[in-house]
């Protein structure tokens, strides 16, 4: 593109470092007068990758630069409506405020020189430490036409976990949304039907959080007993 | 009920306390028909399912039928729900493969496969991982998605009555199964795609038993294809049925050999190529019929396209003989010498005794990879291969620890199933059978 030049320059641009998610200390359980290993000194923070510097690489900038473009042209501006982009492992993610999600989808999906038109579905991550956005919806599109693929997310706080559905945009995206609500409970605004999907309709919780727990009972085996996996020594 | 016209999804089609409700058990459904004959009740709600033959399955069907006509389609999905997903955030990264592989267990290679490609992708050696490995990857998808298409085409004919479509469906995939038998020890739920590579090389003699099953598989698929494309019963119930556009399927996220049908030619293997695929010799089947023969025909002409990639490995195992299947990273790569005991396939005795008997570093260090596992950097990849039923991805998220933080995988079968209400809907209730087979869902893909 030649007029690449003449675009704004996105505000979100300037890379940050990794974003620390959590904390954990000690490895496997040990904790307090008892530990002698010294292992229940350790500490590990938890950093996510955080948001990428100029230049992207490949596509990614021209992608980026287009949906500044198509989103400064419409009534949300690209700043307001992206957060940080982040590029790891040779994949590009967007962060988008929950507010304009279906603004972003419909920029990526009806740009014909973005195209993003598959999208294949949405999943959910908890976060439980990082405070004020512990449920992130992510979501995959594709773009057949060009060949690209690359992540949505959204992060929402756990006390109001509220997302527009993208369902008006990506029709595929229903059942996944569902299930998204069903293990996480996040709650996406105008889904046609936000009913558990896997769970049983009657279910109290959402089973994929992090403090929900996993269950299970001791399995004795040959005299000896084996604790249920969320029980066993952990390596945190 | 007062938007009686759009039931949701899930949710109970009947909610209302003034309807009757008629319950169907054995073969009182002359009895049913009487009493709703005698109702006068002109909307009748059909719960075909969970438990049906031609479900595939756990699959609940909620029919809405005017007469013979479907008014209403809706899936109930979760009766297999087994929380693997959850399961897996508590297991290693390794034991993470033992899970995956029982989700779609009629294709359990891509599941493994595409994990680990996630994985290695976190770890950043997806370029480490060995040739070998990778043409062996190549070599149980593309049997794997034979065996997957059998089942389709065998139950498929099934449920329209055709035994003997299904018994030579299945036994063309037997020999597919003794091929994995005799590769990973198991028929299925595998575990034998690992990080880094795969469990163990190709026995010996492996190669001449392919190409024997080959030429059997061949002979049945051409049988198949007899029995198949030129009847005119079958035809009968298959063409202009269960049509879905290409709009439609685009909409809704459907890929595969779906996808396929209705004209575009998207393969995850072409247009994303993993495993080294770009190099491989093979073509793209597409049709633009949209409808449940062209996928029946898509389907039969997907396996001989597979089984020509199929001879294009053999080739490539033989020359590459005796190279390593495993990344060369000791910290990654499991120490396991696996061999067959009495009690079946594990760990070689010889290399136990060597582990055991002559350094105590190589024992620890074994110990401490098996039970601690390996740690993944923080971060997240996607990873898609093409199975059978479509686009399989996976979502991984790790904090840095030995045990994946999330794993999520988009089966293909549960967006699929979302075009039932699309594929169904006013046509006749006897189609039902038909658009669904030619989904060909896997409940336990659907439901994990």
């Amino acid at each position: 593109m030649s007029e690449e030049q003449n675009l704004p320059v996105p505000s979100a641009d300037p890379g940050t470092g990794p974003e620390v998610v959590d904390v954990r200390t000690g490895l496997f359980g040990v904790s307090g007068t008892g530990d002698t290993s010294g292992f229940g000194g350790l500490v590990r923070t938890v950093a996510m990758p955080g948001a990428a510097e100029r230049p992207y690489g490949g596509w990614f900038d021209e992608v980026v630069d287009l949906l500044a473009e198509v989103l400064d042209e419409g009534e949300t501006p690209y700043a307001e409506a992206v957060e940080k982009i982040v590029v790891d492992r040779g994949e590009l993610t967007i962060f988008v405020r929950a507010a304009h999600l279906l603004t972003v989808c419909r920029a990526l999906r009806d740009e014909q020189d973005l195209r993003f038109e598959l999208g294949l579905g949405v999943s959910g991550v908890h976060f439980p430490h990082e405070t004020g956005r512990e449920l992130h919806a992510v979501y995959h599109l594709t773009s057949v036409t060009h060949g690209r693929r690359l992540r949505l997310e959204v992060a929402v706080p756990d006390a109001d976990p509220h997302i527009p559905s993208s369902v008006p945009v990506y029709p595929g995206h229903d059942w996944h949304e569902r299930e998204t609500w069903d293990f996480f409970g996040i709650v996406f605004d105008g889904h046609p039907g936000l009913a558990r999907i896997e769970m049983p309709d009657d279910w109290v919780g959402h089973p994929q959080r992090k403090d929900y727990p996993l269950g299970g009972v001791p399995v004795e085996y040959k005299g000896a007993s084996v604790p249920p996996p969320s029980e066993r020594r952990s390596y945190n | 009920m007062a938007d009686s016209r759009t039931p949701h999804a899930g949710a109970a089609i009947v909610d209302d306390e003034d309807v009757t409700v008629l319950e169907a058990n054995g073969g009182d459904w002359s009895d049913i028909a009487e009493e709703a004959a005698r109702l006068g009740e002109e909307r009748i709600v059909v719960n075909m399912g969970p438990q049906h033959p031609s479900t595939h399955g756990v699959l609940r069907l909620m029919l809405e039928i005017d007469g013979e006509t479907v008014t209403e389609a809706r899936c109930g999905v979760g009766y297999l729900h087994t929380g693997i997903e959850k399961n897996m955030e508590y297991r290693s990264w390794t034991q993470g493969t033992t899970f995956c592989t029982r989700m779609d267990y009629l294709a359990p290679l891509f599941q493994e496969t595409a994990y680990c490609l996630g994985v290695e992708k976190l770890l950043g050696i997806t370029d480490d991982v060995p040739e070998r490995a990778s043409i062996i990857r190549v070599l149980m998808m593309e049997l794997n998605r034979v065996s997957s298409h059998l089942v389709c085409l065998g139950t498929g004919g099934n449920e329209l009555g055709a035994t003997t479509i299904m018994t030579l469906g299945f036994t063309a995939r037997e020999e597919i199964l003794r091929v994995f038998e005799l590769i990973t020890g198991l028929r299925m739920n595998h575990a034998y795609v690992r990080p880094g590579g795969v469990a163990q090389d190709i026995p010996p003699g492996a190669l001449d038993t392919i190409r024997d099953a080959l030429v059997t598989i061949k002979d049945y698929l051409a049988q198949l294809g007899d029995l198949m494309l030129a009847n005119p019963i079958f035809k009968g119930r298959l063409v202009g049925v269960g049509h879905l556009s290409l709009s439609g399927a685009m909409a809704l996220g459907i890929t595969g050999p779906v996808l396929r049908s209705a004209g575009l030619p998207y393969d995850v293997r072409k247009t994303d190529p993993y495993c080294g695929y770009e190099t491989y010799d093979f073509d793209v089947p597409t049709s633009t019929d949209s409808d449940a023969f062209s996928r029946v025909i898509l389907r039969i002409e997907e396996c001989y396209q597979s089984m020509r990639i199929v001879e294009q490995t053999l080739d490539r195992l033989q020359a590459t003989a005796g190279q390593p299947v495993m990344v060369a990273d000791k910290k990654i790569a499991w120490p396991a010498q696996l061999a067959i005991g009495s009690d079946g396939m594990g760990n070689s005795l010889a290399h136990i005794r060597q582990i055991m008997d002559t350094s105590m570093e190589s024992l620890i260090h074994h110990f401490k990879l098996v039970t601690e596992g390996f740690r993944v950097p923080v971060g997240q990849v996607w990873q898609t291969v093409e199975a059978p039923r479509g686009e399989l991805g996976v979502h991984l998220v790790s904090d840095g620890g030995t045990k994946p933080y999330r794993a999520h995988f988009r089966d293909p079968s549960f967006n699929n199933l979302q075009a039932v209400s699309l594929m169904c809907e006013g046509g006749q209730l006897a189609d039902v059978v038909v658009a669904v087979a030619a989904l060909d869902p896997v409940l336990g893909g659907v439901d994990r």
